[in-house]
């Protein structure tokens, strides 16, 4: 392969990158901003990505049969799945909330390992949960998006870019809610109170704010944003496992420490520089190493970004370097 | 209490060895150990309760080889012999050496299952011990441990075996003799210590919680090397994995138990299996001995303390002069030593290592151990380490048997018929549905573990005092 060769997939790579990069940065919303509020890795946001996933799978396979569909445009089906994969997720991402991490809180204890290995383990739980779950429904753990001609048909871009309707989809729909996210956060009253929450939970108690249900709100925008997620990245790749959350998940949440964990810009920015990374050592490596290293390391290239990065930049891009209370 | 223990202990005794195949009189044995070293009473009944169970249990393992809640059981006395206060030092050496010795050795030479648990048991109490000193005494969040064992199962398992002929010329073709597995366990203590200082290094300059993600970060780059470096020069075989890894000699010690009449017990001519089985079970006691008395040094040494310190508050240690990096990193070495020279038995025992067996799923199955046990506690790992296994590879297999022997008879339970159970539902496969429930559940119930640390016991008391009196937020 010649340097032109090399420059000329590079469009392409680079509309990849963009593709995962958006969904990277949807779910890095939501371990940023409950980062923000509670000051925990929430592992188990990863799970509640995959379950957007998995319930966008069911609509389509419910309402969409070939046989008889409910709903026979793959559009509407769409926006059907998305608006149940949010819906269901944020429940979820409350529920787990509510039963996992509000007893800790109420406890008082100040050891954070505790939180976090909660959180681990309800990441374990969902995990098994639908592996149940799917074994019962689909009798394997493996299940696959339905895809449709009208969502696969591609379009010509310039320099020789191909793209498909469920790329437009995918980059229309993340840009669209992440404006809206912008919006909520810094326009409402809402927003106000979660920023307030994150600053300082006790001042904003003060204020007549109820943090539990600023922690619980949070909760769930965070989750619907990883439900929706989770069925763009069902489109794009379409297999879904209960384990295929682990992975992009801990990816995203890289993203919101690239960009400086609690910060909401941060995170989007965060996830669009990680799904480039990504895709471009996925691509180059193999060529740059004459095939000796090839794609199974772009994850390691990930990680290794993450180390780096902390090790110069602890408050990642957009953070604020805080210095630690005694 | 007293008659009535001694009275059910006596009676499930006598109903044990008059139906010993029957699993009722089996559950009243193991209800009597629980009776025994939990009900109050004076410490040389106490003492005697436990060693005249034993020697029952023991028995009837020997009457019954397949009578697992029996071992169990013998688990119990073991566990309740090192752990309960009060029992005189004696008392405690003397029933230890007789199970661990005895006991089980008689057992499992019937069936060798048996030794084959203690091994897993003791491989994981190692790998627990290990990652105890790291979470559990430092308070540092490591989520990616497989990978120290990971370093020290390959360590033996390329030179150990025809592997590293493939990428050194002129190596010997079937790799080196078993018997250097000695000397490669040491050399897996130091490659594991190093790989713990690399890590650390970079890792441990973090703060608590993205220490965490970087840890699982790295654990999974070891294992995506492991995992891909079949090229460009075959170092690991990549997901094949490597086998066979040569084993020591058990030439030696198939002889003794030829000496000592040992055939009469397995039934039939001691071949190298059941001297494997010995052997390793053996080698694994002798390492957990070795460990255990490191960790408890060390524990009271003044690195422990300048651990614990560190664990409690980092800024507080920093001021009275504890340097924090050289600490973690100690912590970091001496848990990744202890997995190390266990990867390197895991990997003879198996005589195969591949990525499988260090996924992020392994690495929280020890953390499991840890918490489930006590943080910081190191009867705690151990017990922790004994009563996950046994769940794991014991009591769900056989939930899994059970329902599996319903769903063919067709036996119907509360008005459901249990053929029409879905196979699919196989207790056995869900681990992670377990681990994750023990997680949670101490966490919300009791974060100090099955046995506490006391400090540890002590400041989480302190913190819910607080929070009863509305100190807390």
């Amino acid at each position: 392969m010649t340097v032109a060769d090399l420059f000329a997939i590079l469009p392409q790579t680079l509309l990849e990158g963009l593709l995962l990069g958006f969904v990277y940065a949807m779910v890095a919303l939501g371990y940023t901003m409950v980062y923000g509020v509670l000051g925990l890795i929430n592992f188990a946001h990863s799970e509640v990505f995959m379950i957007g996933a998995v319930i966008g799978l069911e609509v389509f396979r419910f309402w969409g049969n070939p046989e008889s569909p409910v709903i026979a445009n793959p559009f509407l089906l769409l926006l059907v799945a998305l608006i149940f994969a949010a819906v269901g997720s944020g429940i979820m991402a409350v529920l787990v909330e509510r039963f996992a991490y509000r007893p800790l809180r109420k406890r008082g204890s100040k050891n954070i390992l505790v939180p976090m290995i909660t959180a681990i383990g309800v990441s374990f739980l969902l995990q098994d949960l639908t592996r149940i779950y799917a074994a019962l429904r689909h009798n394997e753990f493996n299940m696959q998006y339905r895809t449709y001609d009208a969502l696969n048909q591609t379009f010509e871009l310039p320099f020789q870019t191909i793209i498909q309707v469920k790329g437009i989809i995918i980059i229309v729909v993340s840009i669209l809610m992440l404006i809206g996210l912008t919006y909520l956060v810094n326009r409402t009253k809402l927003g106000k109170a979660i920023r307030a929450v994150s600053q300082d939970m006790q001042t904003a108690s003060l204020m007549g704010i109820n943090p539990d249900v600023i922690i619980s709100r949070t909760f769930l925008i965070g989750g619907s944003l990883g439900g929706v997620a989770g069925v763009l990245f069902g489109l794009l790749y379409t297999n879904v496992t209960p384990y295929s959350g682990v992975l992009p998940g801990l990816k995203a949440f890289t993203s919101a420490v690239l960009g400086g964990i609690g910060n909401i810009p941060g995170a989007m920015v965060g996830g669009l520089i990680l799904g480039q990374l990504e895709t471009l050592s996925g691509t180059y490596l193999p060529f740059l190493t004459n095939g000796n290293f090839g794609t199974e390391y772009k994850d390691v290239f990930a990680f290794l970004t993450l180390v780096l990065l902390l090790l110069f930049r602890p408050q990642g891009i957009f953070g604020q370097n805080v210095s630690e209370k005694v | 209490m007293l008659p009535f223990t001694v009275a059910f202990t006596a009676l499930s005794m006598l109903g044990a060895f008059l139906a010993p195949e029957n699993g009722l009189t089996n559950l009243a044995m193991l209800l009597s150990v629980g009776l025994v070293s939990l009900g109050r009473l004076p410490t040389a009944w106490r003492s005697g309760l436990l060693a005249a169970l034993a020697l029952a249990l023991t028995l009837l393992l020997r009457l019954n080889p397949d009578d697992k809640l029996a071992f169990y059981g013998l688990l119990g006395v073991l566990v309740a012999a090192f752990l309960l206060p009060n029992l005189s030092r004696l008392v405690r050496i003397a029933l230890g050496v007789a199970i661990l010795f005895i006991a089980v050795p008689i057992a499992g030479l019937t069936n060798s299952f048996l030794f084959e648990l203690g091994i897993q048991i003791g491989i994981f109490a190692a790998l627990a011990l290990g990652l105890n000193v790291v979470v559990g005494q430092a308070g540092l969040l490591d989520l990616g441990f497989a990978a120290f064992f990971a370093i020290g199962a390959y360590t033996w398992g390329i030179f150990g075996s025809p592997q590293a002929a493939q990428f050194i010329p002129g190596y010997p073709s079937e790799g080196l003799p078993g018997n250097y597995l000695y000397l490669f366990m040491a050399l897996a203590v130091i490659t594991a210590a190093i790989t713990g200082v690399l890590i650390g290094l970079p890792a441990l300059r973090l703060r608590g919680d993205y220490l965490a993600i970087v840890t699982l970060g790295l654990g999974e780059v070891v294992r995506v090397f492991a995992n891909n470096l079949d090229k460009p020069l075959n170092i690991t075989n990549g997901p094949q994995g490597i086998t066979p890894v040569n084993r020591p000699e058990v030439g030696p010690l198939a002889e003794f138990l030829r000496a000592i009449g040992a055939e009469r017990l397995y039934g039939r001519p001691i071949d190298e299996s059941i001297a494997y089985a010995f052997f390793f079970y053996l080698l694994v006691l002798l390492v957990i001995g070795i460990v255990v008395l490191v960790n408890i040094r060390l524990a009271n040494s003044r690195f422990g303390r300048a651990w614990v310190a560190i664990r409690e508050d980092e800024i507080a240690a920093k001021a009275m002069g504890i340097p924090l990096l050289p600490t973690k990193l100690l912590a970091f070495a001496t848990g990744a030593a202890f997995s190390g020279a266990m990867g390197a038995i895991f990997a003879a025992k198996q005589t195969f290592v591949s990525p499988e067996s260090f996924t992020l799923q392994a690495s929280i199955n020890i953390l499991a151990f840890v918490i489930l046990g006590g943080m910081g506690s190191i009867g705690g790992a151990v017990v922790g380490a004994a009563a996950v296994t046994v769940l794991n590879i014991g009591i769900l297999k056989d939930f899994s048997d059970l329902l599996n022997t319903w769903r063919q008879t067709g036996v119907t339970i509360l008005g459901y018929n249990m053929a029409n159970l879905p196979p699919q539902l196989n207790p056995a496969k869900y681990e992670r549905l377990v681990f994750g429930l023990i997680l949670i559940l101490m966490m919300i119930f009791r974060p100090e573990g099955l046995i506490p640390e006391q400090r540890h016991r002590a400041e989480l008391q302190e913190a819910r005092q607080e929070a009863k009196e509305g100190g807390g937020k």
